[in-house]
């Protein structure tokens, strides 16, 4: 860890002046990833600006009957909120599912999205890594890539977007609102992460000198049929191998709408709108299931130690669509898979 | 092994950027101290304010030894820079005794053997306190989900469970 | 020799047990003094090569950074790699550190950083630029097979029986010959407290070391030797242990480099290394074996054939029993085990938790499995027709040996005769279900150590070893043989271990410190009887006078006569008018003969149910019964948690732990807690222990065999097989993860992946 500069913001607007006056000045509020980033000499920013005395720790209730969260809602406070369990329980399921509890009481709702996308290869200085030193090559690629993406990877990068919160909010379609000097935006969940491409060094379209500020849910909850299957390789504390968030909404046992997105498998959560689309007017079933597994999938490509999670990523599609059809969603805390 | 090593001429010095002066309660005491802002409230716990109840077993937040009670909430002091808790009332394992009283999940943890080598034990311990404030973790699994957080490699986690679960019932042994 | 209420077979709790839940224990980090500074290891980013050059001056232009060590500007050090060597060093040439700019492994410790401040001395480390002429490492066991050797010098000739009859031509012969091929991974100890040194330098010119080490005398002789100090001027101190598991057996290099820059700079230093940097030191090696069974159709054995092949590093020829087991266990007159190595450019592999035994047994009990499948006899059944009660190795005598009451009560706890034997049999929901079980042994040892008990004028009785607890309960189990012996109550016993100025103890490992430091404790509390006996027997009217020592009966604070007990005195009478503290110090051996004519062992049973969704691979172990044969059980209490703590250690070994090796850099990759996956609360669910009654009656005079590490050794078998049982499907390549189960199924549906 380099020696750095500590400051406090005390608004949206102090930040933003403040990140805008120091171009290796990153914002800090729960730290889980960037203090840990900081230590492995990943991240190397020169000042810290103190965010978490900004006024954004409100969920509050939007005009068109969805919720919007202030960024820095604690991931155990959001997880746990009345409003999201009764509305969004995906969403808690799925924040349930990831880290530990101390991790999700210091996590920030904005922080988790800002997570640096997660490999062997981007942890260790001692190898290369085109994320951490763009044109030092690919350590992955040819090496230990269990963990790596199956979708969406590029020559140059195949690491993985770890959150599993950014699943349940890229099925949920949320908005992501932030503030910026020439003022405030909102970006689509399904647009703020990026695919690695050229450029893998940059995680997010959100540019260096904005912040966010809110995430939206919007009103259409699938409070009924989802749920968060996350498959890993111990029973908890534990990255995904792959993830799954399953969403549907079902009339006489037709499927009215559906929503998909798929954790551990490529640089951002991935969402499958042809999947979805094809399972609108299907029975929900098995068959119909297998097909969108195979619509989503159909691009995959694994390497070395990561192959089996293509098959594994079907399977557990396949899986969440029928848990969530059976409105019997997945228990992060009983190990039975329902 | 004879005398210091070749003597090593120091280039001229850069500087470190300066110290903040802190202040939090730690364990009901008010604490001051200044630090620098890459001081961890762990290393600051251990370092500084010589409370090494407290432990570092991976300093990445993969393991829960360090784990400490801020405004009551169980967290990861590890990834907790100091300066962050200017203000904040912290809970540290030296802090639970109440008057020379263990706390009952001190007490638990020894009547149940909760531990071996003892190092994850004030994690454990502080995480289990969380745990029980939160209110939420009723049954066996989800207690055993909600204390995944902190690894034992020892491997007590029966016995650890087994006293969570007698001070939830309101029996310490 | 009678039972005192919190004497020997006692579950009493944990007597450093409040120390430990309020955070008073100390370890080795958590010590202090006035002019403290940090260091902070450099660790090599290539695996094989040397250092061109060393520019450390952004370091040195860090405020506070006092100096940074490296090969180049260390101070003189023994070039002999004998002085470097320790009690438990493998043969070869144990590794130097700093001492020249040669790259053995990934991860070497290639300078160390002193400074004013912790932080700044990890923010200069990551300034210092090296310079490295790489060259290319070979770290894949599998490329080496061809070049795997036996050792020319032996770390232990037992280790390696000679074969009998002829199990070629007897295989050949065999109606059924199962013959398998078994993978285990590198693992890596990962005790939860880092490796730690705190070297104070005292104003006299002593060196006081607080280390995290299993042997504090090993630890003082090492930095004698290296360092050229007198015996009396340094002193090593481990106090509380954060685990080891066989980490901690040898000197690791956090201690060289704390002693080193205190030394060097005349000021106290604190090297603690990170969790990374624990990747840096011992591991379990990689192994590959091939086990080849020959049976008659009713099950029983005809022959063993057992080849080990395991890693070590270019320096040093590591070996662990990991081959002895088969050639031991079951009765067959044809057997030929053999262990062999190769290296790699990789540190040294180190004892971990029943080194040899852990990976050894898992294959020969995967294959017995197979076994009992291939000739259609119960997995059980099967061990209860190959049960020999002599070593088949040596043809000795077993000096005792309770584990067909292991099967029998294992069986019963756990319900085994609900097991249907079919694989894929047994199902719940949507879950298949496995039954699993295999035989667990591991040698009991005692070995020469010394203590000392001192009784105080007040009663109170203080005890003084130098083994070391880490974690495992020594400072319980000495404090209750010392009650028992004196008659008692254990608050009046106060112990003293993890110190090099303590009577001397070898490194606490192998499952012998209850056996070796327990006697010790005990013979030394003899010795104190005699004198009170003497004592008592002077005082004046005194009821106890003439009686024999054998006749005597130590409980409840007094001295009585067995066969009168109206003829007591309260040991307090027999301490009046003491003024001076009694001592009895005790160098205690075993007995050549009994070692010579008898073996002794350890077993235990393990009985695991699986539960697998087979479709996602997900696999958890419902529950798992070990039964365990090892003696008296000093404290059933701290025993059960050892044994609960292995059965643990052996899910991580069935189902998480591997490192694993990029070979392009020869590196360990996932270096980590986070990928290097050891279970959690939730991977673990009900362990049951049993304890069968076995009485040792030669071996010492406790008659313990030792716990630490007999609940392992089976246990990776037991879950496999296990897993066998539920899916029909056999992993020979732990860890069983995910993928492996997966590629055993055809897919959901007809687009294969």
């Amino acid at each position: 860890m380099i020696d750095f500069d500590y400051v406090r913001a005390s608004d949206v607007g102090d930040a933003l002046s403040q990140i805008t006056k120091h171009q290796a000045a990153k914002f800090i509020a729960g730290g889980t990833n960037l203090i840990d980033l900081m230590k492995e000499n990943v991240e190397q920013p020169t000042r810290l600006i103190d965010i978490t005395g900004l006024p954004l720790n409100e969920i509050q209730e939007t005009q068109t009957g969805g919720l919007k969260i202030g960024a820095l809602v604690p991931n155990s406070d959001l997880a746990y909120d009345q409003r999201i369990t009764r509305r969004y329980p995906l969403l808690a399921s799925a924040i349930l599912a990831g880290a530990s509890p101390q991790l999700r009481n210091m996590a920030s709702t904005g922080g988790n999205l800002l997570q640096r996308t997660r490999c062997l290869y981007f942890y260790d200085t001692a190898t290369p890594c085109n994320k951490r030193r763009p044109g030092s090559g690919c350590g992955a690629a040819e090496g230990f890539n269990r963990m790596n993406a199956i979708l969406g990877w590029s020559e140059s990068c195949i690491a993985v977007h770890p959150s599993d919160m950014c699943v349940a909010l890229s099925a949920l379609e949320a908005v992501v609102h932030v503030a910026g000097p020439k003022g405030e935006r909102a970006i689509k969940s399904a647009d703020f992460h990026r695919l690695p491409g050229d450029t893998p060094e940059i995680d997010t379209n959100l540019a260096r000198d904005e912040i966010i500020t809110a995430i939206e849910l919007p009103s259409e909850d699938f409070s009924r049929n989802y749920s968060y299957l996350k498959i890993r390789d111990r029973l908890s504390y534990a990255f995904a191998l792959v993830s799954v968030a399953a969403a549907l909404k079902i009339e006489a046992g037709a499927i009215k709408s559906a929503r998909l997105a798929l954790g551990g498998v490529a640089h951002k959560p991935w969402r499958a709108p042809d999947a979805e689309q094809g399972l609108v007017g299907e029975q929900a079933g098995r068959k119909a299931f297998c097909e969108a597994a195979d619509i989503i999938l159909q691009g995959a490509v694994g390497f070395a130690h990561n192959r089996f999670k293509i098959e594994l990523a079907r399977r557990a599609i396949v899986r969440a669509l029928e848990q969530a059809a059976a409105g019997t969603p997945q228990s992060q805390s009983v190990k039975v898979i329902v | 092994m004879q005398g210091r090593p070749q003597a090593t001429s120091h280039p001229p010095e850069r500087s470190l950027l300066p110290k903040l002066e802190i202040a939090f309660r730690v364990n009901g005491v008010e604490r001051r101290v200044a630090l620098r802002p890459w001081t961890t409230l762990l290393d600051a716990l251990r370092e500084h304010l010589d409370l090494t109840g407290t432990k570092k077993g991976c300093d990445h937040g993969q393991c829960g030894a360090c784990t400490v009670l801020i405004n009551g909430r169980r967290v990861l002091s590890c990834l907790t820079l100091a300066v962050m808790k200017d203000g904040a009332e912290i809970t540290t394992i030296e802090g639970l005794a109440q008057n020379g009283e263990l706390h009952p999940l001190q007490t638990a943890f020894i009547a149940h053997d909760g531990f071996q080598c003892g190092y994850c034990t004030p994690g454990q311990i502080c995480s289990a306190v969380g745990l029980i404030a939160e209110g939420r973790a009723k049954t066996s699994d989800e207690i055993r989900e909600s204390m995944s957080g902190n690894i034992c490699r020892c491997g007590c986690y029966p016995n650890i469970l087994a006293a969570i679960e007698a001070v939830m019932q309101g029996s310490e042994t | 020799m009678s039972v005192g209420t919190n004497g020997i077979g006692k579950p009493v709790s944990r007597i450093d047990g409040p120390a430990k839940v309020t955070g008073r224990a100390k370890y080795a980090a958590e010590f202090s003094a006035p002019d403290l500074a940090y260091g902070f290891v450099v660790s090599s980013a290539v695996a094989k090569g040397r250092i061109k050059s060393i520019d450390r001056s952004a370091a040195l232009a860090v405020p506070g950074v006092i100096e940074v060590f490296a090969h180049d500007n260390r101070p003189s050090l023994p070039s002999s790699h004998e002085k470097y060597t320790d009690q438990v060093a493998a043969p070869g040439s144990p590794f130097r550190p700093l001492y020249d700019g040669e790259i053995l492994f990934s991860g070497q410790p290639v300078a160390l950083v002193v400074a004013e401040e912790l932080e700044a001395a990890r923010f200069a480390a990551s300034l210092i630029d090296i310079n490295y002429e790489t060259q290319e490492a070979v770290t894949d066991l599998d490329t080496q097979i061809d070049k795997a050797f036996e050792p020319p010098e032996k770390r232990a000739p037992e280790w390696n029986p000679s074969p009998r009859g002829d199990v070629d031509s007897a295989l050949s012969r065999g109606p059924n010959l199962i013959r398998k091929e078994y993978r285990t991974p590198v693992e890596h100890h990962n005790p939860m407290e880092t490796f730690a040194s705190t070297a104070v330098w005292e104003n006299d010119g002593r060196l006081t070391v607080y280390d995290k080490t299993q042997g504090a005398p090993n630890c003082h002789e090492y930095l004698c030797n290296v360092f050229g100090l007198a015996k009396e001027k340094v002193r090593v101190l481990s106090p509380y242990v954060g685990g080891a598991f066989g980490a901690g057996l040898r000197p690791n290099y956090q201690l060289f480099m704390a002693a080193l820059a205190a030394i060097g700079l005349k000021r106290s230093v604190r090297v603690t290394l990170t969790r990374q940097q624990m990747f840096t030191l011992g591991y379990r090696p990689q192994t590959l074996q091939t086990l080849t069974l020959g049976a008659e159709n009713d099950g029983r054995l005809v022959a063993v054939k057992h080849d080990a092949i395991a890693n070590t590093s270019r320096f040093e020829d590591y070996q662990e029993p990991t081959v002895v087991w088969s050639g031991a266990l079951y009765p067959c007159d044809h057997s030929t085990v053999t262990s062999r190595l190769a290296r790699l450019d990789l540190f040294t592999p180190c004892d971990m938790r029943a080194p040899g035994g852990a990976v050894g047994m898992y294959a020969l009990e995967s294959a017995m499995d197979e076994l009992s499948y291939a000739v259609g006899v119960d997995p059980l059944e099967l061990r209860l027709k190959n049960y020999s009660e002599t070593d088949q190795n040596y043809g000795k005598p077993i000096s005792s040996k309770a584990l067909r009451d292991c099967y029998l009560q294992g069986a019963e706890r756990f319900g085994w005769s609900k097991r249907r034997p079919e694989p894929r049999s047994m199902r719940e929901a949507r879950e298949l279900i496995g039954y699993g079980m295999a035989t667990g042994i591991w040698e009991a040892f005692r070995v020469p150590t010394s203590a000392r008990a001192i009784l105080a004028p007040d009663g109170t009785l203080e005890i003084a070893c130098a083994t070391a607890d880490i974690g495992t309960g020594t400072y319980t189990i000495l404090a209750q043989i010392g009650a028992e012996m004196l008659g008692l109550p254990l608050d009046k016993v106060i112990v003293k271990i993890g110190d090099s100025d303590l009577p001397s103890a070898p490194v606490e490992g192998g499952s012998w410190t209850a056996a070796s430091a327990g006697s010790a404790v005990m013979e030394a509390c003899d010795g104190l009887r005699k004198e009170l006996l003497k004592r008592a027997g002077a005082v004046s009217n005194a009821p106890l006078r003439g009686v024999d020592l054998a006749d005597l009966t130590w409980v409840d604070g007094e001295i009585r006569m067995t066969s009168d007990p109206s003829r007591a005195m309260p040991l307090s009478e027999a301490l009046l008018g003491l003024n001076e503290p009694i001592t009895s110090e005790v160098s205690s051996t075993p007995d050549e003969r009994v070692l010579q004519d008898y073996s002794h062992y350890a077993h235990s049973a393990v009985f695991a149910e699986v539960r697998l969704d087979e479709e996602l691979g997900m696999l958890r172990v419902a529950r798992v019964v070990s039964a365990v044969a090892a003696g008296r059980i000093l404290n059933p209490k701290t025993a059960r948690s050892q044994i609960l703590g292995a059965v643990v250690g052996g899910i991580g070994m069935a189902l998480h732990e591997e490192t694993v090796i990029d070979h392009r850099y020869g590196r360990f990759m996932n270096h980590n807690l986070a990928e290097y996956h050891v279970p959690v609360h939730a991977d673990v669910h009900a362990i049951d222990v049993i304890f069968v009654d076995e009485q040792e009656p030669r071996l010492n005079p406790l008659g313990v065999k030792g716990v630490g590490e007999i609940g392992i050794v089976g246990t990776a078998a037991a879950i496999a097989n296990a897993v066998f049982h539920a899916t029909g499907v056999r992993v020979r390549d732990l860890p069983i993860t995910i993928d492996k189960l997966l590629a055993l199924r055809q897919p959901t549906n007809n687009h294969a992946a």
